[in-house]
């Protein structure tokens, strides 16, 4: 450690101003700083500081999504063998197996794809590189079709952190959560790959029905899949959405460190009961009769509630518009989902439509603290 | 006439090495200075040049658009130095003396025998101006003013601050004369905040507000108590004391006379000899800072750790502060720090473990943990500030300079002091109450 340490001494100066490799300071910067906290003190201000800082709180978000990864390869490997009916003859290993070999390259081409985006961007604006794909490039793998090409995920990630990010000037000012943005541009870019029933298992079998339990609900057929199932997550979908349990698992990490934003999560859960409600007193077909508790765990709803809807930059910021922000989530999210059958996974749009209005709802919040103050001025100088 | 206020939100720093309540002896020094970087809104010109003889209380400074606000030298002897900083801007006078325990006497008719003119021409030509503070923006009161109300927090919630119980020990009468003195300069009340666990002496105070104050630290801070008691509106404007000034004060009107005196706490993980001194303003802190350990890169600091100034080893007792505080200065490389558990490390998030360690104190030092970033978490700046206040969105108004929405979002609520948690917790490592002090500087600037 103590000689990694004095490489790095030996070989900074070469980043620095005037030295040969100077273009490429934001590059070893960002390698520098992950692998050595800085030594710097406080100048001013206060002269001792929280340990805290933005690598940890990303890393605990990437801790977090690791349940539903591993899930997700295992679940790959699982959906794969039973389309083709040989579920019976392999192990638990080999499923594992052959959902990483499917998993891992889509990981790799995402975090490739998007550092070297945002690398670049940094080293331009001479800034320095920021933390936050370091969960983006774990989530958009994880919002995907299994099946999806690999050159799409790319285009979609370069797309997101690009237009979604550092067009805004990065980390931070972002109007949009960069992964649903890279999932929605293949949505509609390229719907035969991201809808149907045939993307969601690798490799699958011409014969087996791969519909997701959302696909089936629209068609008319709800409950083809048990309610265990879709708990533990055994059915097709997204690469990390499936398994209610693997994100549960990732929602108690980011609630007990507090990372993740208890309000959202709470009040979204609640939106989304409360339209499920509305929806079932008022049925007229079957998959607006399906229970509303089943519709929290069907899907994304879970996965985008718990690592999307809290996403604390394109969320709401003030704690009273958290509240708003994940009951509107929750609540236009079944919505969509039941009521427009064209777009089957209402969570992401509901989500980015509502990161559109996050900046609204905090407008509001805002404008009331404002007035409550004012008001106190008017009742000082009258009395 | 008294209530009891909870203060739910903001945070006790659990750090090592608070001061035992003794007092003890300080190493005679002969050197004090005055520091103008230390006086908010003052415009100071210098009056004694260097090497000119003083006398103990003859007028070293002076503010250039109110000539009878003054700082005065608070020993005879000379000026012996005049250190200057960027663009020949005024850092420290310094005054060698021979005799350090000088008293200095003024006429003085009494509390009672003074009007609220004379009683202020008295403070100003004493140099003892200064102490009396205005809100809004945290500046040097201006004379003219007439305050809605006058505040002083009888404790220092800030870590390892000082208890000013048993730094007051020995002047209860002065504290309780500058009181009264306080009541003849405003129409409205004299507002105590009190320390509901343990008020100690200051409830034998007669004829004024008592507030009791019970919860975390920023509890005691005088901006968090006007803010839960009797909120400032737009336009209102209150004075503020600390209760080491409101005794100094007390003994000047009453006795006539002024030492600079007072009781400091000596605190912090790499001070060998912790405890509290006698000292007076301004003096030189060489030889106290002595009882340090000498092992380490040390971080001198005259304040609080949240609050104070960075001093050298020669570096001099601020003109407001009431304790010094010595750090490790932890200017180190930390492999992969981000990414371990960090047991021996306080954190307010839960991403750490000393949640899981209440009770246990930790050795901190200075450095940054982390770099510098945009605003990304939410949320964590409101669990420390135990106001109405939105914190975020009012240091974002304050980038932008829109002043209107400064006004509005309450700038003139809020001091640095009582948002530097907020700068302790952020996880973004902002220069929260620079950040505050420059939107302070320009409503000043546009409004005043």
């Amino acid at each position: 450690m103590k000689s990694l340490r004095k490489l790095v001494d030996k070989i900074k100066p070469n980043f620095e101003k005037g030295g040969k490799l100077h273009k490429l300071h934001s590059t070893f910067e960002a390698f520098e700083t992950f692998m050595f906290v800085p030594n710097t003190t406080s100048k001013k201000g206060v002269h001792i500081h929280d340990v805290i800082d933005l690598k940890r709180t990303m890393g605990v978000v990437v801790l977090a999504l690791i349940p539903a990864l591993l899930f997700g390869m295992y679940n790959t490997g699982y959906q794969h063998f039973k389309s083709i009916g040989e579920l019976a003859n392999q192990g638990l290993f080999d499923l594992f197996l052959y959902g990483l070999w499917k998993v891992l390259p889509i990981v790799v081409v995402s975090y490739v794809s998007g550092l070297a985006v945002e690398f670049i961007f940094a080293q331009i604006r001479g800034h320095q590189v920021n933390e936050g794909f370091l969960v983006s490039g774990m989530l958009i793998p994880l919002v995907m079709p299994v099946d999806v090409p690999l050159w799409m995920v790319a285009i979609s990630t370069v797309f997101a952190v690009v237009i979604g990010k550092e067009v805004f000037g990065g980390t931070g000012m972002n109007i949009f959560n960069p992964a649903l943005l890279a999932r929605a541009f293949l949505f509609f870019a390229y719907p035969s790959f991201m809808s149907g029933d045939k993307v969601w298992i690798a490799e699958k079998a011409d014969a087996f029905s791969g519909a997701t339990p959302l696909a089936l609900g629209a068609m008319g057929e709800p409950q083809v899949n048990s309610t265990m199932d879709m708990v533990i997550g055994t059915i097709p979908g997204s690469v990390g959405e499936t398994s209610v349990i693997a994100i549960g698992i990732g929602a108690i990490i980011l609630l007990l460190t507090g990372i993740g934003s208890w309000r959202i999560m709470f009040s979204a859960l609640l939106g989304g009961a409360a339209m499920g409600l509305l929806l079932n007193t008022f049925a007229v077909n079957p998959f607006m009769a399906i229970p509303w508790w089943q519709h929290l765990i069907m899907g994304g709803f879970a996965f985008g509630i718990v690592f999307m809807a809290t996403d604390p930059v394109s969320g709401s910021q003030t704690n009273k518009g958290k509240y708003i922000y994940g009951f509107l989530i929750g609540f236009i999210a079944i919505l969509i989902r039941v009521l427009n059958p064209a777009y089957p996974e209402g969570v992401m749009l509901a989500i980015l439509f509502m990161n559109t209005f996050a900046p609204l709802i905090d407008f509001y919040v805002i404008e009331a603290n404002m007035k409550k103050r004012m008001k106190r001025a008017k009742v000082s100088t009258n009395a | 006439m008294s209530k009891v206020v909870k203060i739910k939100k903001g945070l006790d720093i659990p750090i090592k090495g608070a001061a035992p309540k003794e007092l003890k002896d300080m190493p005679e020094t002969l050197r004090f200075a005055v520091k103008p970087p230390d006086f908010k809104g003052l415009d100071l010109k210098l009056k004694s040049k260097q090497d000119t003889e003083v006398k103990a209380g003859d007028v070293l400074m002076f503010d250039k658009k109110n000539n009878d606000i003054v700082l005065v030298s608070p020993v005879s002897g000379k000026v012996v130095e005049v250190n200057r900083g960027e663009k020949r801007r005024i850092l420290e006078v310094v005054v060698e003396t021979t005799n350090p325990g000088e008293i200095i006497k003024h006429q003085t008719k009494g509390i009672d025998g003074l009007s609220r003119e004379e009683i202020i021409k008295l403070i100003q030509s004493a140099g003892l101006w200064p102490y009396i503070i205005m809100r809004p923006y945290g500046i040097v009161a201006r004379p003219d003013d007439k305050p809605r109300d006058i505040f002083i927090s009888t404790f220092d919630s800030s870590p390892l601050g000082p208890d000013l119980d048993f730094a007051l020990q020995d002047q209860k009468e002065d504290f309780f004369n500058g009181l009264k003195v306080l009541a003849k300069l405003t129409e409205g009340e004299v507002c105590l905040g009190l320390n509901k666990k343990n008020p100690g002496f200051f409830d034998e105070a007669k004829d004024v507000r008592k507030t009791y104050f019970n919860g975390p630290h920023p509890a005691g801070n005088v901006g968090i108590q006007i803010h839960n008691s009797k909120p400032l509106a737009k336009g209102d404007i209150a004075w503020t004391v600390q209760a080491q000034n409101v005794a100094m004060i007390g003994k000047l009107i009453a006795n006539g006379e002024v030492t600079f005196d007072r009781t400091i706490a000596f605190a912090g993980s790499e001070v060998t000899q912790p405890g509290y001194y006698k000292v007076k303003v301004g003096a030189d802190l060489n030889k106290l800072l002595d009882h340090t350990n000498k092992e380490e890169k040390l971080r001198y600091i005259s304040g609080n750790v949240l609050t104070g100034t960075k001093v050298d080893k020669h570096g001099y007792l601020g003109f407001y502060d009431s304790m010094v505080t010595v750090i490790p200065e932890g200017d180190e490389y930390e492999f992969f720090g981000w990414a371990m558990p960090r047991f021996k490390h306080f954190s307010i998030s839960r991403a750490y473990f000393s949640w899981l360690m209440p009770g246990k104190k930790y050795k901190m030092n200075a450095n940054m943990h982390g770099e510098e970033r945009a605003f990304v978490i939410t949320g964590e700046y409101e669990k420390v500030l135990p106001m109405d206040v939105m914190p975020v969105q009012l240091l974002k108004s304050a980038m932008y300079e829109d002043i209107d929405e400064m006004e509005k979002l309450g700038i003139f609520e809020v001091i640095e002091e009582d948002m530097a948690l907020c700068e302790f917790v952020c996880t973004s490592k902002m220069e929260v109450q620079s950040i505050l002090r420059k939107g302070m500087d320009l409503m000043i600037k546009e409004t005043m």
